[in-house]
């Protein structure tokens, strides 16, 4: 369990917009071992996002140094990064970013349509058992306009899941749903992190903070406080205790 | 088995979009389609007119006394006396890339038996004309050279002097006929070639021995021109300038001086008519030309608005792993997939137009296999080219920008 997954030196990103430049982040440094879940809190603006995104090899650090699973960033093409992207990172997107007009199952199967080592009754065999996980299997042929938003969420776990990622990033994953939705959302990625999947969690609320083993706080681009949480909550327990009356899916 | 996916994929694309699949296509469909008609209705009106010129005798060589000036309506060339039978003994023996060679002297007047007449021409020639003009018997029989030699009065008609002259259905074999006052003895009726290019009736038409005509009715020395069939239509052209060589020596004409006959080929006839048809077969086939790289455009542009549309979706399918190529690859199939699709439907449609015309509008057509396959090809390559731009631009993108496009 000491491997380390992420390993983040000096990290800084900046934009240029027009004239101005901005710093999203200021030189971060952290490292993140294997089988951690770890929630990365700050305000709007903090550079979270920003940071997630790098870390999902979906944008490049402006200077800085960046070791995935013991590999550097800056050494990979543009195409090795997206086999690492297909085979090692699940990234959850704040909007879940699913196709329109097209099944859960075939949603959940897009990564493995890039993966040319996988066939087509293990894609779907695969695809069935991350819907499962998520407990969406009697719904996998609704496309996503015929799905609530926290199945819709649940869709986009179930594709970060489908290709045995050793992480899963998740950006905001519960911003947009309701108490019970977001500890319904919490309860299956503990249940991933039980199983040894790293998460890296992005929110800016403080209670689903409290479900990760981990908290970074950021403010500004900087790592304000990085700390290990004394009494993590079980989310089924948190489920459990909710009012009855709320219970609507 | 990535190409696999990749194509799954596309065609899963084309299939959630059919209607805007479907009126792209019809670009490409209509361009292809009116390409491979237009193309038909050319070749088909170019066949018709070497087929009826043909039917006149393709490998016929005409000489005609006097000078070429400008065009046929020179007919009278006739009264000009320079053409002499030597002329024709001469060319019988010296060249060797005719087949049939025959005198011809022809006069206008009047087929009259019994009370019923009819204004015609009567030609005086060799047995050797009817394989100059590629012409048979319909019945009876045609006359010999032991005919020509002893000026015998008998005759062939066509179809047009049976219907006028015997009207009432007799067999004209063996019936007299008076031309000019000079009986004939008809041995012969030629078959039906009717109409030439020209409208011209070419059965209006009596066909007797070459000396009768000569001596008899005209009662002249000279010739009104001389009919030879080429070896093969290839060898015409050559034919015609050996000719023009011996008729020059014979006539003793200086090298400053103009020919005082004109040799025509059917061949130059024929080439002059086809270049007509092939000017219009041009212009039709640039004028489908410019529906089918409008039908190109169509599918640059909707490829275009399509990149732009899914960027979203671009920039997913990279964060899951989808590779620059894989995006490339899978727009440039989509678009390749419109094109082809489009390109067989447009074949059938093309096919389809081409039967209609000639069913219903009765225009001659003929489909040529090359229109098939070069409007096809074009489709294809315009479908590709213009569709790897928008999938290059598509495939160029960093998935972080392309996932926050909106």
């Amino acid at each position: 369990m000491d491997k380390e997954i992420i390993k983040i030196e000096g990290l800084t990103r900046e934009f240029t917009m027009g004239a101005e430049t901005v710093r999203a982040l200021r030189g971060v440094s952290f490292t993140v071992k294997e089988g951690e879940f770890v929630t990365i809190m700050g305000s709007s603006g903090s550079g979270k996002s920003t940071l997630l995104n790098i870390l999902g090899c979906l944008d490049n650090p402006t200077s800085g140094t960046y070791e995935i699973d013991g590999v550097k960033m800056k050494d990979l093409s543009k195409n090795q990064l997206a086999t690492l992207r297909n085979e090692k990172i699940g990234f959850i997107f704040q909007s879940y970013n699913l196709l329109p007009r097209t099944s859960a199952l075939e949603n959940v199967e897009l990564p493995l349509f890039y993966n040319s080592k996988v066939s087509t009754e293990e894609r779907r065999a695969r695809a069935l058992k991350a819907l499962k996980m998520v407990g969406l299997e009697d719904r996998m042929d609704h496309t996503p306009s015929q799905l609530s938003g926290g199945q819709q969420q649940r869709v986009a776990i179930a594709r970060s899941l489908v290709n045995n990622p050793v992480m899963i990033l998740a950006d905001e994953d519960t911003g947009n749903l309701d108490t019970r939705t977001a500890y319904e959302i919490m309860s299956i990625f503990q249940a991933l992190n039980e199983q040894g999947i790293t998460i890296v969690f992005v929110t800016h609320e403080p209670d689903i903070a409290s479900f990760s083993k981990r908290t970074i706080v950021l403010k500004d681009g900087n790592i304000l406080k990085d700390y290990k949480n004394q009494s993590v909550q079980s989310a089924v327990a948190q489920l459990a205790l909710l009012p009855q009356e709320e219970h609507s899916l | 088995m990535r190409l696999l996916n990749l194509l799954k994929i596309a065609f899963k694309a084309i299939v959630l979009n059919k209607t805007r699949t479907l009126l792209t296509m019809l670009g490409i469909i209509i361009g292809v389609a009116s390409v491979i008609a237009m193309l038909a209705i050319g070749e088909g009106s170019k066949e018709s007119i070497r087929a009826s010129i043909s039917s006149m005798g393709s490998n016929m060589i005409t000489i005609r006394p006097g000078a070429d000036d400008r065009g046929p309506a020179r007919g009278s060339g006739g009264n000009v006396q320079t053409l002499t039978l030597q002329d024709y003994e001469l060319i019988k023996e010296q060249s060797e890339l005719l087949s049939y060679i025959t005198p011809v002297v022809n006069s206008g007047g009047q087929v009259i038996s019994g009370s019923n007449n009819w204004p015609s021409t009567i030609f005086g020639v060799y047995p050797e004309y009817l394989n100059i003009k590629v012409v048979d018997l319909q019945s009876g029989s045609m006359f010999t050279d032991a005919e020509v030699k002893s000026a015998s009065k008998v005759a062939v008609i066509g179809q047009t002097i049976v219907d006028n002259v015997f009207p009432d259905g007799t067999d004209p074999v063996g019936q007299m006929i008076r031309f000019n006052n000079i009986p004939f003895k008809v041995i012969g009726v030629l078959e039906v070639k009717g109409e030439n290019t020209f409208g011209q009736d070419q059965d209006d038409i009596v066909v007797a021995p070459f000396t009768t005509v000569q001596k008899r009715i005209l009662a002249i020395d000279y010739l009104n021109q001389i009919m030879a069939a080429a070896i093969s239509e290839d060898d015409a052209p050559e034919a015609v300038e050996q000719l023009t060589e011996i008729l020059r020596s014979q006539h003793q004409l200086l090298e400053n001086e103009e020919d005082d006959f004109t040799v025509r080929s059917m061949e130059e006839l024929i080439s002059t008519f086809s270049s007509t048809s092939e000017m219009l077969t041009i212009l039709l086939v640039a004028v489908a030309s410019i529906s089918l790289l409008i039908g190109g455009i169509g599918i640059m542009n909707i490829m275009y608005v399509s990149v732009k549309e899914r960027t979203k979706e671009i920039g997913l399918r990279m964060a899951v792993g989808g590779k620059g190529a894989d995006i490339l690859m899978q727009f440039l199939i989509e678009a390749i997939l419109i094109s082809i699709t489009g390109g067989f439907l447009g074949v059938i449609l093309g096919l389809g137009a081409t039967v209609f015309i000639e069913k219903f509008l009765s225009w001659p057509t003929s489909v040529a296999l090359y229109s098939i396959i070069i409007s096809f090809a074009v489709c294809a390559i315009t479908g590709i080219f213009f569709g790897w731009y928008p999938a290059r631009k598509a495939s160029a993108l960093d998935p972080i920008t392309a996932l926050r496009y909106e």
